[in-house]
C-alpha cells in the first residue's frame, strides 16, 4: 500500500486549494474541506502504517523524474519506512484534531476560510518533509513550511505583535535554510545525487561530510528553535492557539528533530555534528526551561518549555539514542498539543493570556483541568504518562554514552527536569488552583469579568483523545520487543531504547520533590506567583538571558544602518560616478554640463554620433 | 525563404505597430487589433514552440538564412533553440497580457514595435542582425517612459537611453572586433568554433566590451544606476516589459555570444563577473530593505531594486561557465520574467487605484481594504523571494550549485566565497519583501482611504495576472518544463 503515500502531501494540499477558492461558498463551510482532506490522509497514514509493520525494516520507494539540474536529474517521490510511517500518523493525528478543534474556536473569526487553507497547507507541507524521497524534494516541504507559519502566526495581522512574530520567525528559520540549501548541494554533489536514498549510502569523505551536515545542522537548530535560532518560537504564540499545537506538536518544529533522525547515518558519520547538536541542547534544554519558571503569558510558558522538550530530542540524537528520541517526538507532540489545545480552550474563555489573571479555573472547566493535569503530568515526565519514559530513556542513553558530553547531557538533563517539573507545577496552580484574578483588575473598568465556561464538544474532545494519547503512549516503552521501537527501523549504529527502573526512580523523585516546593510556596500564598522567591534573579530571566536584545544591537540595528549608507551612496555618489565616467568614456566628458542642462534630443543625437564615432573608429584599429 | 514561422513572428507585431500608428482607428477598434496583433504573434510562438524537436534542443529551428548586406556578409539568419524558446514564449506572452490592458492607440503600437525588437533580439543567428532588433528595442521603450510616464519621465528616459546606448555601442564594438578576428557574424559558426583561432588578447578585449554592453543592460552592477528611475517613471506596462523581457537581453547576451563564442574571455572574465553578481545581489537586498523602511519610498523602485538583486543571481550563474549555472541563468531569467512582471503589474493596479505607489502614503492594510490585490501581491512577493516550489527558487538554487563547483580553471574558494554570500542574499531577500509586506498588505487601513470606496481585482486584471501565477505555480512544481527545453543547448554552449 506504499504506493499511494504520495496521498499524504496532495489530499490537504488539494483540500488547501479547495477551501481557499470554494471554501465559503460550499455545503458547511470552509471547514470541510479542511477535515475531509486531513482526515483522508489520515486514513492513508494508516494503510501505509500497516503495510510497513506487515514487513519490517523494507524501505519502499516510488520515484519518478522530476528536472535535470545542470547534468544531473533530480527525482521526486516517496521514500517509506517505519519512521516514516509513525511520524506521518502521528502528524495526521495532531493536524485532523486541531482541525476540528478550530472549527469552533476560530469559528467567529472573518478570515476563517483564509486560516482553514493554511493549515491544510500546512500539514502537507510537513507530510512532503515526511515522504520526501529526495532532498531538494524535502527542502520544498521544508520551506513552504516556513511560509505557512509566516502566515499563522501572523494571522492577527491588525496587530503590530502578530506582524513582528510572523517576520521574525519567517527570517530567523530562513537565516538557517539558507545554510541549509547550501549544505543540500554539498551534500548532493558529494554524493552525486540529491536522492536521499543515494546520499545515505555515499562512501564519505570526512571533512566534506563534517561541513554538509553541520550545514544542514543549522537548519535544523532553525526549524527546530534551538539556541541559538530559537527566539522566534515564544514570540509565535501571537498566532491563533490552536496553530501553536500544530506547530509545536505536529509540524515545523518536528521537521528539524524528523530531519536529523532521517538522514542520521550522515550525522553518525559526522560525529563532530553531533557532538555540535548535544552542546546546543545542553545550553537550549536548561536555559528554556529556566526562562519558563517566570513568564507570566500561560503560551508563552508552554512555548519555552516546547523549545527545551525539543532540546532533549535533540540531546538524545547526539547521544545515539535515536529510538528514544523518536519516542520523545511523538509522546512530545500528544501532550503538547494537548496542552496548547487545553490552553486555547483556557484563553478562550477568561480572554487573557495572563496567567496573574486565571486561577480557580478547574471549577468552571473540569474537562480542561483534568485533561491538561494529565498533559502537565506527562510534560513534568511523571510515569505513567507518556513523557516520563520516553525522557528518561534519553536520559539513559545519554548515561550509557558517558564521556563528558554523555555526562553533561546527563547532569543537565537532570537538572532540567527540577526545573521542567517547578514551571509544570506554578502553571498548574496559577491557572486552575486558587481563586480566580481575573475580576481583580477588571475594576479599572477596562473589561467586565467574563462569564467561566467549559468549552463546546468539538473542543473538548479532542481534549480527551490527546489525554488518552498521552497516557496510552507510555505504555510501548515497557516491553521492548513491541511497540515503538520495533516499529521505527532504527539506523544500524544507534542505541537500543532502554528504560531503567533506577533512572525512573530517580527522576520521578526529582519531579516530586521540584513539585511539592512549588505547591508548598504556593500553599503559604495562593493568590501570589510561587516562584517571586526567586526574587533578583528573574531579571536575567524575564529578560530570556538578553539573547533578544543582543541580537538587535549586533546584527538587526546595524543591517538597518548599512542599508540607509547603501541606499545613499546609490541615489548620490554611485549614480553620478557611473554617469560621469560613462560620458567621459565616450568623449563627451567636455560637453557634459551643458549636456544634461539640454534637451533630450541634443543628448540622443550627441551620443549616436558618439557611438557611430567609437564604433568606426576601433573597427578600423582592429582591422588595421 | 524556406520557412515562414520566425518571419511571422516578428512581421506580425511589426505590421500591427505601422497600421495601428498609421491609421487613426478609434481607441476601441485599436484595441481590438492590437490584443489580435499580439494574441496571433502568441500564437505564432506556440506554434513554434509545438513545432520544436525537444530532442535536438540544442540546434537551431525553424531556420531562415537569407543575403541581406552581402559587402560585410551580413545575413538575415533566424533560428531558435533551447535557449531562446522560453524567451521568445515568455515576450509573446507577456506583450499580450499588456497589451490587453492598454486603452491608448499609439501606445499599443509603440508596445507592438517594441514586440518586434524583443523577439527578434531572442531569434537573431548573425550579430549585425542581433545588434539591430537590440537597438531597435531602445526607441519604442525610450517613448513609452518619456510620453506615458511619471512625473519625472524626462530625466528618467533619458538617462535610461543614455545608458543603454552607450552599453550597445560597447557591445557593437565587441562584434567588430569578433568580426576582425574571425571574419564573420554568423552565430552558429562562432559558436561552433567556440573561439578556436581567436588570439586570448582579442577575446579579452570583445568580451571586456560585451561584458559592460550586456552588463548595462543585465543590469550588472554598478551599471545599475539607470534601472529604479526608469522603472519608477515608466508606466506600468514599460515597467513590466521592461523588467519582463528588455533585461533578459542583457543575459541573453551573455550566455548567446560571449560564454560560446569567446570562451577564453569567459574564463578570464568569470571571476569579475561573479563579483560584480553578488555585489549587486547584497546591494540591491540593503537598498530594498532601506526602501522598505524608509519615509515615501516608491513600492516601483523598491521591485526595480529587487531586480537588481535576482539579475544578479542570473549574472552569477552564467559566472560559474557551469551547465547547472547557466541552466538556472535561464530559469531564473524566465521566472524573473514571470514574477516581477506580475509585481509590476500588481503594483501598477495599487497605483491606478489609490494614485500613489508610495509606501508612506499607502500606510497598510492593502489585504484588509482590498483582499483579492493584497492577497496576490503576498503570493507574488513570497515567489520573488525565492520560496522552493515556486518559480524564483530554481535560478537562485541552481546559481548556487554552479558556484560550488564552477568550471575547471575557476578559482574554487572564491566561488565558494561567492555562493556564501549568494545565500546570504537569499536571506537578505526574504527581509526585505517580509518588510514591505509587513508594512503595505498587513496592518490597518489608514483613516485616508477608510472612507473611500476602491474596487477590489476586476475581471479584465485577472486576465492579465492569472496566467503569471500559474507560471510562477507551475514552473515552480515542474521546472522540468524550462530546463528540459534548454539543457542539450546547454550543453553545447559550454562546447
Amino acid at each position: 500500500m506504499t504506493h499511494v503515500a504520495w496521498l499524504l502531501p496532495a489530499l490537504p494540499a488539494f483540500a488547501a486549494v479547495i477551501g481557499l477558492f470554494f471554501g465559503g461558498r460550499m455545503f458547511g463551510g470552509p471547514a470541510v474541506p479542511a477535515v475531509i482532506g486531513t482526515g483522508g490522509a489520515f486514513v492513508v497514514s494508516l494503510l501505509v502504517l500497516g503495510a510497513v509493520e506487515g514487513s519490517p525494516g523494507k524501505v519502499r520507494e516510488d520515484v519518478v523524474q522530476w528536472t535535470p539540474i545542470g547534468g544531473r536529474m533530480l527525482h521526486v517521490g516517496t521514500r517509506v519506512d517505519g519512521l516514516v510511517a509513525v511520524v506521518a500518523v502521528m502528524v495526521c493525528v495532531v493536524a485532523l484534531l486541531v482541525q476540528v478543534y478550530s472549527t469552533a474556536y476560530m469559528a467567529d473569526d472573518p478570515r476563517y476560510s483564509v486560516y482553514a487553507a493554511e493549515v491544510s497547507l500546512f500539514t502537507a507541507a510537513m507530510l512532503l518533509v515526511v515522504v520526501a524521497s529526495s532532498l531538494f524534494e524535502l527542502l520544498v516541504g521544508w520551506e513552504l513550511m516556513g511560509l505557512c507559519s509566516y502566515l499563522l502566526i501572523g494571522h492577527y495581522w491588525q496587530t503590530e505583535g502578530a506582524r513582528a512574530a510572523a517576520v521574525k520567525a519567517f527570517v530567523t528559520t530562513r537565516a538557517g535554510d539558507a545554510a541549509f540549501l547550501v549544505g543540500i548541494i554539498v551534500l548532493g554533489v558529494h554524493a552525486g545525487s540529491f536522492d536521499i536514498d543515494r546520499v545515505l549510502t555515499a562512501p564519505g569523505h570526512q571533512t566534506v561530510l563534517t561541513v554538509g551536515v553541520l550545514l544542514l545542522l543549522a537548519g535544523v537548530v532553525g526549524k527546530s528553535a534551538q539556541f541559538p535560532l530559537h527566539v522566534w518560537l515564544p514570540d509565535a504564540m501571537a498566532g491563533p492557539t490552536p496553530i501553536s499545537a500544530l506547530i509545536h506538536a505536529a509540524t515545523m518544529v518536528a521537521a528539524g528533530i524528523f530531519v536529523v533522525a532521517r538522514l542520521y547515518p550522515l550525522f553518525l558519520a559526522a560525529p563532530v555534528a553531533l557532538t555540535v547538536l548535544g552542546i546546543i541542547a545542553c545550553i537550549t534544554m536548561l536555559g528554556a526551561a529556566l526562562v519558563a519558571l517566570v513568564e507570566d503569558d500561560l503560551k508563552r510558558v508552554l512555548a519555552w518549555s516546547t523549545v527545551s522538550q525539543l532540546a532533549y530530542m535533540s540531546a538524545g540524537l547526539a547521544m545515539r539514542g535515536w529510538t528514544a528520541s523518536v519516542y520523545h517526538l511523538l509522546t512530545h507532540a500528544a501532550f503538547k498539543a494537548l496542552l496548547f489545545l487545553a490552553a486555547g480552550s483556557v484563553l478562550r474563555t477568561v480572554g487573557t493570556n495572563l496567567m496573574s489573571q486565571m486561577g480557580g479555573l478547574r471549577r468552571a472547566m473540569p474537562v480542561t483541568f483534568v485533561t491538561a493535569l494529565v498533559g502537565a503530568a506527562a510534560l513534568a515526565g511523571l510515569p505513567p504518562f507518556a513523557g516520563g519514559f520516553s525522557k528518561d530513556a534519553i536520559l539513559d542513553a545519554a548515561r550509557e554514552r558517558g564521556g563528558p558530553l554523555g555526562t553533561a547531557v546527563y547532569v543537565v538533563g537532570l537538572l532540567t527536569v527540577v526545573v521542567t517539573a517547578a514551571y509544570v507545577t506554578r502553571l498548574v496552580v496559577r491557572t486552575f488552583l486558587g481563586d480566580y484574578r481575573g475580576a481583580a483588575d477588571a475594576g479599572a473598568g477596562v473589561e467586565p469579568r467574563p462569564r467561566l465556561h467549559e468549552s463546546p464538544l468539538v473542543m473538548t474532545v479532542p481534549l480527551v483523545v490527546l489525554a488518552v494519547a498521552a497516557v496510552g503512549l507510555g505504555l510501548p516503552a515497557l516491553p521492548h520487543s513491541w511497540g515503538v521501537a520495533s516499529w521505527l527501523d532504527p539506523p544500524v549504529g544507534t542505541t537500543v531504547m532502554h528504560v531503567g527502573a533506577g533512572g525512573v526512580a530517580l527522576s520521578t523523585a526529582l519531579v516530586v520533590l521540584a513539585a511539592a516546593g512549588v505547591y508548598a510556596l504556593y500553599r503559604r500564598d495562593a493568590a501570589a506567583d510561587p516562584l517571586a522567591v526567586l526574587g533578583p534573579v528573574r531579571r536575567p530571566l524575564a529578560a530570556a538571558f538578553g539573547v533578544d536584545a543582543f541580537y538587535d544591537r549586533a546584527l538587526v540595528r546595524p543591517l538597518r544602518a548599512f542599508a540607509g549608507v547603501v541606499l545613499r551612496v546609490d541615489d548620490g555618489g554611485l549614480d553620478a560616478t557611473v554617469e560621469g565616467s560613462g560620458l567621459a568614456a565616450t568623449g563627451l566628458g567636455g560637453g557634459l554640463r551643458r549636456l544634461q542642462n539640454g534637451n533630450v534630443q541634443a543628448y540622443a543625437s550627441a551620443m549616436v554620433i558618439a557611438v557611430v564615432a567609437v564604433v568606426v573608429g576601433v573597427s578600423l584599429a582592429v582591422a588595421r | 525563404m524556406s520557412n515562414i514561422w520566425l518571419p511571422l513572428l516578428i512581421g506580425l507585431p511589426a505590421l500591427g505597430a505601422v497600421l495601428l500608428g498609421a491609421a487613426r482607428v478609434p481607441a476601441r477598434a485599436a484595441r481590438y487589433v492590437g490584443v489580435a496583433v499580439a494574441a496571433a504573434t502568441f500564437a505564432v510562438a506556440a506554434a513554434v514552440a509545438g513545432r520544436f524537436d525537444y530532442s535536438a534542443g540544442g540546434r537551431p529551428q525553424d531556420v531562415v538564412n537569407a543575403k541581406w548586406l552581402p559587402a560585410i556578409d551580413v545575413r538575415f539568419h533566424l533560428g531558435v533553440d533551447g535557449i531562446s524558446l522560453p524567451l521568445v514564449l515568455l515576450t509573446a506572452l507577456l506583450v499580450l497580457l499588456c497589451v490587453a490592458t492598454i486603452e491608448d492607440r499609439l501606445m499599443i503600437a509603440v508596445v507592438l514595435l517594441l514586440e518586434v525588437g524583443m523577439l527578434g533580439t531572442f531569434v537573431a543567428l548573425d550579430l549585425v542582425l542581433f545588434f539591430v532588433f537590440f537597438e531597435v528595442v531602445l526607441i519604442p521603450m525610450y517613448v513609452l517612459i518619456a510620453v506615458w510616464g511619471g512625473p519625472r519621465r524626462r530625466p528618467a528616459a533619458t538617462k535610461f537611453i543614455l545608458f543603454t546606448l552607450l552599453g550597445s555601442a560597447l557591445m557593437l564594438v565587441g562584434f567588430f572586433v569578433l568580426y576582425a578576428a574571425t571574419g564573420t557574424f554568423d552565430m552558429t559558426q562562432l559558436a561552433r568554433a567556440h573561439g578556436r583561432g581567436i588570439a586570448a588578447g582579442t577575446q579579452l578585449l570583445a568580451g571586456t566590451l560585451m561584458l559592460v554592453g550586456f552588463g548595462v543592460k543585465s543590469p550588472m552592477w554598478p551599471l545599475h544606476t539607470w534601472l529604479p528611475d526608469a522603472h519608477t517613471e515608466a508606466p506600468t506596462v514599460g515597467s513590466v516589459l521592461l523588467a519582463g523581457v528588455l533585461l533578459k537581453m542583457g543575459t541573453y547576451g551573455f550566455v548567446r555570444i560571449v560564454v560560446p563564442d569567446l570562451p577564453s574571455a569567459a574564463h578570464d572574465l568569470a571571476p569579475v563577473l561573479g563579483c560584480l553578481a553578488v555585489v549587486g545581489i547584497v546591494w540591491a537586498c540593503l537598498a530594498c530593505l532601506a526602501l522598505a523602511r524608509g519615509e515615501h519610498a516608491d513600492l516601483k523602485r523598491l521591485i526595480a531594486f529587487s531586480s537588481v538583486g535576482h539579475m544578479g543571481f542570473v549574472l552569477l550563474g552564467i559566472a560559474t561557465l557551469t551547465s547547472a549555472g547557466i541552466q538556472g541563468a535561464l530559469i531564473g531569467n524566465v521566472a524573473h520574467g514571470v514574477i516581477t512582471g506580475l509585481l509590476f503589474f500588481l503594483v501598477g493596479g495599487v497605483k491606478d487605484r489609490f494614485h500613489t505607489s508610495d509606501v508612506t502614503e499607502l500606510g497598510g492594510g492593502l489585504l484588509a481594504k482590498l483582499p483579492a490585490l493584497g492577497g496576490l501581491l503576498l503570493v507574488a512577493s513570497i515567489a520573488s523571494l525565492g520560496l522552493p516550489g515556486l518559480a524564483g527558487f530554481w535560478g537562485e538554487m541552481l546559481s548556487l550549485l554552479g558556484a560550488y563547483s564552477p568550471a575547471s580553471g575557476l578559482s574554487r574558494p572564491l566561488f565558494l566565497t561567492l555562493m556564501g554570500i549568494g545565500a546570504a542574499g537569499t536571506l537578505l531577500t526574504a527581509v526585505y519583501f517580509l518588510a514591505m509586506l509587513r508594512r503595505v498588505d498587513f496592518g490597518v487601513v489608514v483613516d485616508r482611504w477608510r472612507g473611500e470606496r476602491i474596487a477590489d481585482v476586476a475581471a479584465v486584471d485577472l486576465v492579465a495576472w492569472t496566467p503569471l501565477v500559474v507560471l510562477a505555480v507551475g514552473i515552480g512544481v515542474w521546472p522540468g518544463l524550462v530546463l528540459r527545453v534548454s539543457e542539450s543547448a546547454v550543453r553545447g554552449l559550454l562546447g
